[in-house]
């Protein structure tokens, strides 16, 4: 058994992470892969909203105010006569320049914040660490609401405000991430050799941290396209003619929405799926990246062990083997 | 324990004193104040802009605006009123004090946010042990779908369905008036029940994940593999052995969630309009009534911080391994 299992792994070191990454998602996770499938098509959808979509983003049919939908307007009209698919569409694109654009940004604050604090640590990390608990204790969405509506509303403020606030809150995660290595035989080793502060960051403590980051990461981008949404749904968000899924659900399509439920409907399905997506694929990322739930032979992963157990004694039955 | 205890609420005081200065400065960006959005309201009057910053404080340097906002530095009449002694000032829209405005709201919240709490846990709790036991099978995915569909469907757009199709079909209105609880326990709970349901989603979606991960972990130790093998009845590993121990994260999850659910109040509050904190601040912002921003911001960061510690202290209760040193 632990020569198969060696062979196992050796097998797996032959591709490269990604491409064992894609394979083990394929094999083992199909709620991720269907996750990846739609965080593709939010994707393709937004880069390309101008090739799909049937109409302009703010062409207002005056003659068509309020319609369901039908083979003209797939999604209806609103209550300026403007298509709701092409709203729809043109929302996905302000979706993922927020969600990529915000989460970068959290997560890059994040890991500066949190190696600096978690490597050089002391009264530096005593400092900001008080800032991150003050931070941590302010209703989030007030504060946001509060500094937009002081910046003003729009694309890159939504952004700068998420980064931000992110950045903080998620140091605590890289920090405690850099804790657990810091005490490696190999970060004494680098030190031991001389190895400068700059290339001990990149080449020994970033590569270490690099699955919590991107785990961080991918939990960011569908809860960035959330607080956009809520924050647009708020009317501090994104600016009224700018297609956003939450500001679609409020100002002044709120009114007509018992007239034409539809108005309703749409955005937040559109939303949902999205989070949905996002959310299952990095689930199913986190699962194989986070090395403490791989595996692991409790009661319950029993019935896997037998299954191999059973493949193996299979296999080694012509060999002559005795085991049961 | 004590010498962690002290630590801990020590630590509580930069906190507070960030938290202060963030409240207090955060509303400075905000370009413009009271006056000019006074004065677009009412463009035949012209104001006496110099003697109206001085009737409200705001002529006064920011440091000692801060000062009298906190009690360390004299009001204009000369006494000390301010956070110290339990005073938060005085709205500058309503003639009414921060303090008196907030008590008329916070009740409508806390019930709001509770109710939305132990919905939570009554739905997060049975699924997510249940998903752990049975791991990949058909019952774990559709529990576990069921627990990101809770977080992915947005708050806003399901309460807006739920105000916008009931009455198309049915005619239904939710009521505009607050029932109270004292005057009609039933039609305040039927009020509140809706709303809270759909603020505890995507919290007993977090804390479902939260209790199938701790749950899964635990499942692996060796401490279950040994009342197994002592041959203990499922009920008794799983409740016992495993669910206090995989509990433990649960708690401060459900901890950490606290700033998302303020959050979502102020949304659930605004679409239902129900008159809690959250709409009390929100028109606050709009108005720009400063000291009635800072007021709400500052109540919602003081439960925050109290919450924060809580957790951090219930931690070594729960867990009697982890020694505080």
């Amino acid at each position: 058994m632990a020569d198969s299992s060696s062979e196992r792994v050796a097998e797996r070191k032959r591709h490269s992470f990604f491409v064992n990454f894609f394979i083990r998602l394929l094999k083992e996770k199909p709620l991720g892969t269907f996750g990846l499938v739609i965080t593709l098509l939010l994707l393709f959808t937004g880069i390309f909203a101008d090739f799909i979509a049937p109409y302009g983003v703010n062409e207002m049919y005056k003659e068509h105010l309020l319609e369901p939908p039908s083979a003209q307007f797939w999604l209806g009209t609103d209550n300026v006569g403007r298509d709701m698919l092409t709203r729809v569409i043109y929302g996905a694109r302000v979706s993922v320049i927020v969600g990529l654009a915000a989460s970068l940004f959290a997560t890059i604050g994040s890991t500066i914040i949190g190696i600096l604090c978690g490597y050089i640590g002391g009264k530096f990390d005593l400092i900001v660490q008080r800032a991150v608990d003050a931070w941590m204790c302010l209703p989030g969405l007030v504060v946001m609401i509060i500094i937009i509506s002081g910046i003003g509303a729009g694309i890159l403020p939504v952004i700068v405000v998420l980064g931000l606030s992110w950045s903080l809150i998620g140091s605590r995660i890289v920090r405690s991430a850099v804790f657990g290595i810091k005490e490696n035989v190999y970060m004494a080793a680098a030190e031991a050799i001389g190895c400068s502060r700059t290339r001990i960051i990149t080449r020994h403590i970033l590569p270490n941290i690099m699955a919590p980051t991107i785990i961080l990461f991918t939990t960011r981008v569908p809860a960035a396209i959330m607080t956009e949404a809520s924050l647009s749904f708020l009317g501090f968000g994104i600016p009224a003619p700018l297609p956003s899924w939450g500001g679609m659900l409020s100002g002044s399509g709120r009114s007509y929405m018992y007239l034409a439920p539809w108005i309703a409907i749409w955005s937040g399905l559109a939303l949902a799926i999205t989070v949905y997506g996002i959310n299952m694929f990095g689930d199913a990322m986190r699962d194989l990246l986070d090395p403490r739930l791989r595996g692991g032979a409790g009661r319950y992963g029993v019935r896997r062990l037998k299954k191999e157990a059973k493949e193996e004694s299979e296999s080694s039955v012509p060999e002559g083997s005795t085991k049961q | 324990m004590r010498n962690y205890i002290i630590r801990r609420l020590s630590l509580v005081i930069p906190t507070a004193l960030i938290v202060s200065l963030v409240t207090f400065f955060l509303i400075q960006i905000i370009p413009g104040d009271v006056i000019d959005s006074l004065q677009r309201q009412s463009y035949d009057i012209e104001f006496d802009r110099a003697a109206m910053e001085k009737a409200l404080g705001i002529d006064a340097p920011i440091m000692v605006q801060y000062g009298r906002w906190l009690g360390v530095a004299p009001q204009m009449d000369g006494s000390f009123s301010g956070i110290f002694q339990g005073n938060l000032g005085y709205s500058w829209l309503k003639n009414k004090s921060v303090l008196e405005l907030v008590a008329a709201k916070w009740p409508v919240t806390l019930e709001l946010g509770l109710m939305a709490l132990i919905i939570a846990q009554l739905i997060a709790l049975p699924i997510g042990i249940f998903s752990a036991l049975r791991q990949d099978t058909w019952g774990d995915y559709i529990g576990r779908t069921f627990a990101i569909l809770c977080i992915s469907i947005p708050g806003f757009w399901l309460a807006t369905m739920a105000i916008v199709f009931p009455s198309i079909w049915w005619g239904y209105m939710p009521p505009i008036m607050l029932i109270k609880f004292t005057d009609d326990p039933i039609g305040n709970l039927r009020m509140f029940i809706g709303p809270a349901l759909i603020l505890g989603m995507s919290m007993a979606g977090i804390t479902m994940r939260m209790t199938r991960t701790m749950m899964l972990e635990v499942l692996r130790q060796d401490y279950i593999r040994t009342a197994w093998a002592k041959g203990l009845r499922e009920r008794l590993v799983v409740m016992r052995h495993a669910l206090k121990n995989a509990l433990i994260p649960v708690v401060t999850i459900v901890g950490l969630q606290m700033p998302l659910m303020i959050g979502g109040s102020v949304i659930i509050e605004q679409i239902f309009s129900l008159p809690g904190m959250g709409r009390l601040g929100l028109s606050a912002v709009i108005n720009r009534d400063e000291p009635l921003v800072r007021g709400t911001v500052l109540i919602f960061a003081v439960f925050l911080v109290l919450i924060n510690l809580m957790v951090d202290l219930t931690y070594g209760f729960l867990d009697p391994r982890v020694h505080y040193k």
